[in-house]
């Protein structure tokens, strides 16, 4: 997995609340088999419209946001379906970092996975970032390290990531390979699990 | 191990499960039973394979087809051919890795949520995993049940474990009786509402009360089912004698001597009183009327006798922005009342209303009535066996006779996978569990109801209080 440490890029603003896994990708696209190849048909359905044309009304389609590595959205991101689809295709799109007042757990949990980061901002934090966005292009950046986010004009925001998340990230780890080290613990387990204890 | 501080009942089921502390204060907790569907597990066998591991306990793994698959025809056919690479996919990897799956063609298959209770695999007590978010259904037996991505799925198959953070704890309880005609899925959807669609984040959710202890095992888990859509990480009620009456005889449960050492067990799964919840609602379930959503998430609703809401009521900028974008979406004005809208399509079915009590529900509302020519109406029992077991009733006449389709199981028009959708611009009075834009195809307008609701706008054309329906049995 990719790891994450200080990351700074170009923001793109989709200001909206509840954001569901169902609107990121559509079902759809939940047919193939492989992890990766998702990142033309995020946000299909809102992106493009009836004739497969971008849709100039997304705010993820305006020219500033090109090359965007960051996103900030409303309430509640990815709330919904567990697809990790949803990250999949954020991740290949070419997002490293989601910028929200809130997460839905599941999506949340899927991040970390693949190694994209999901800051929570206090509401006021989010409102400032949306009045910046207003004024034009900007890019930030989000130390994991110091969990930080900030731009050079003196914006700066901490905030909480739970420590398991953030050294998954910051150390890129494969998860299955750490937790298949205390195999000894975990027959132990199994033995007691069996015996009915 | 004594414990000497009151613990909920979901501590009971974490505590048992703990293999060993994590890393940076996360828990490694035991799985279980870890259920497999097509759509969210071929990446992970895939990496399976590529590092080269196995699945640790092919004994607590079962899998099922029902995401993508066809309701209709000869099914082994699947006419899609990604569907049928998906189908194909699980097949492979079950046969490679040694999982026990439920083709299409057998009689145990079904929705994966519908399956597990029926066969007897979803027990009290357990952790249960599946990459689905709705697999907090199990928590209906007193179960720790929770929906996981894809990458969880192949931690899970390869270890048995998965890492955690232990969520917090919520108790919702529902006090008074449901009047007649009001369902579980209007006690859910009511505490939606209530809530919100994040109300319950980072919360396993312990439902209670005197309406959640005269549930039937189906309906609790309509309750918990929908656990998800108020953002809960999983829902759970106590087990008790209703619990254990259902689970008796049941293939996977366990018999004769192993049976009372595991009732005996189960009859402690409750939570202590005193126990501490980090926050609780209370809902007088006497007063909640049959809902309807009206909107394009699932707290989007109101009480059948009500109105669509007034975007400028919102509490503030974004939600006054959100309602307004759903309403334009489901094509609805304001004040526009709940019982003045109709519909195109009826869909009963999915993990949330397609069992065999749902079944009857609807057919119970429909019996001696003809669907409105306007409406179309397509009936999708959960599993091979509701299907079965409603013919043996006789069901599946009430409902072809009334012009109903009586469909094949799996997930079907709860997310439109397959062939069943909507076309852009039609309006679905559905017992599913989502209305999110698009879920039941592109365009489409989906209101969330119970079965008896579904199965009466069936009939009138348009939402009706189905408190005042005229029985004709």
């Amino acid at each position: 997995m990719q790891s994450f440490t200080v990351h700074t890029g170009i923001v793109a603003s989709l200001p909206r609340d509840n954001v569901d896994t169902d609107q990121i990708i559509p079902k759809q696209f939940l047919k193939r088999i492989e992890r990766t190849g998702y990142g033309n048909v995020l946000f299909f359905d809102w992106r493009y419209d009836k004739e497969g044309r971008p849709d100039a009304t997304f705010p993820l389609n305006a020219p500033q946001y090109r090359g965007a590595t960051i996103l900030l959205a409303g309430k509640n991101f990815g709330c919904g379906s567990s697809r990790e689809h949803a990250v999949w295709a954020l991740r290949d799109y070419g997002f490293r970092a989601i910028i929200a007042p809130s997460f839905a757990d599941i999506f949340a949990n899927n991040c970390v996975k693949n190694g994209v980061l999901t800051v929570a901002l206090r509401p006021s934090e989010i409102a400032q970032l949306l009045a910046r966005d207003a004024a034009g292009l900007y890019r930030l950046k989000i130390d994991l390290e110091q969990r930080q986010v900030s731009w050079n004009g003196g914006f700066q925001a901490h905030f909480d990531i739970d420590p398991f998340s953030r050294s998954l990230l910051l150390e890129g780890l494969d998860e299955i390979g750490t937790t298949l080290k205390r195999e000894a613990e975990i027959e132990k387990y199994e033995q007691r699990r069996q015996a009915g204890l | 191990m004594k414990h000497m501080t009151a613990r909920t009942l979901f501590d009971k089921i974490w505590d048992r499960h703990v293999v060993c502390t994590g890393p940076e204060g996360s828990s490694i907790l035991y799985i279980d039973l870890h259920l497999v569907h097509e759509v969210t597990s071929p990446q992970a066998f895939e990496g399976l394979r590529q590092a080269n591991r196995k699945v640790r306990r092919t004994d607590l793994t079962f899998a099922t087809l029902d995401h993508n698959i066809p309701t209709t025809g000869d099914r082994r056919l699947l006419e899609d051919a990604l569907a049928r690479t998906q189908v194909e996919a699980l097949r492979k990897n079950c046969r490679d890795f040694g999982v026990p799956l439920f083709d299409l063609d057998a009689p145990e298959q079904g929705i994966v949520h519908v399956i597990g209770p029926e066969l007897g695999l979803t027990q009290p007590g357990a952790t249960i995993v599946c990459g689905d978010s709705h697999t907090s259904t199990h928590g209906a037996f007193g179960a720790l049940a929770f929906g996981i991505g894809t990458s969880e799925v192949e931690h899970v198959l390869a270890t048995q474990c998965l890492v955690q953070k232990k969520p917090k704890s919520m108790l919702v309880r529902f006090s008074g009786l449901m009047g007649a005609g009001v369902t579980a899925k209007d006690l859910i959807l009511a505490l939606i509402a209530q809530i919100g669609i994040d109300g319950a984040t980072g919360h396993v959710i312990e439902y209670a009360g005197e309406a959640i202890r005269a549930l039937s095992m189906e309906a609790r888990m309509t309750v918990c089912n929908m656990s998800i859509e108020g953002g809960a990480r999983a829902g759970m009620i106590a087990p008790d004698q209703t619990t254990f009456d259902y689970l008796k005889g049941r293939r996977f449960a366990p018999q004769g001597y192993a049976w009372e050492k595991a009732q005996q067990q189960w009859s402690t799964l409750k939570s202590d009183a005193g126990a501490k919840f980090d926050s609780t609602v209370e809902i007088n379930a006497a007063q909640i009327a049959p809902f309807v959503t009206w909107g394009t998430n699932p707290g989007m609703a109101a009480p059948v006798t009500g109105e669509v809401p007034d975007p400028d009521q919102g509490a503030n900028a974004s939600e006054r922005n959100g309602m307004a974008r759903a309403l334009e979406y489901m094509g609805l004005s304001a004040h526009t009342r709940i019982e003045d809208i109709s519909v195109d399509r009826v869909f009963i079915g999915s993990c949330t209303n397609a069992r065999l009590e749902d079944i009857r529900s609807a057919a119970r509302v429909v019996k001696g009535y003809r669907i409105s020519n306007s409406v179309q109406g397509m009936i999708v029992p959960g599993s091979q066996q509701v299907k079965r077991e409603a013919e043996k009733e006789g069901l599946h006449r009430i409902f072809t006779d009334a012009g109903f389709e009586w469909r094949e199981s799996g997930c079907s028009m709860c997310l439109g996978m397959n062939a069943d959708r909507l076309k852009p611009g039609e309006r679905c009075a559905s017992t599913s569990n989502r209305n999110f834009e698009g879920r039941q195809g592109v365009g489409g307008r989906t209101h969330l109801v119970s079965p008896a609701m579904a199965a009466a706008a069936a009939v009138a054309g348009r939402f009706v209080d189905v408190r005042k329906w005229h029985y004709k049995d």
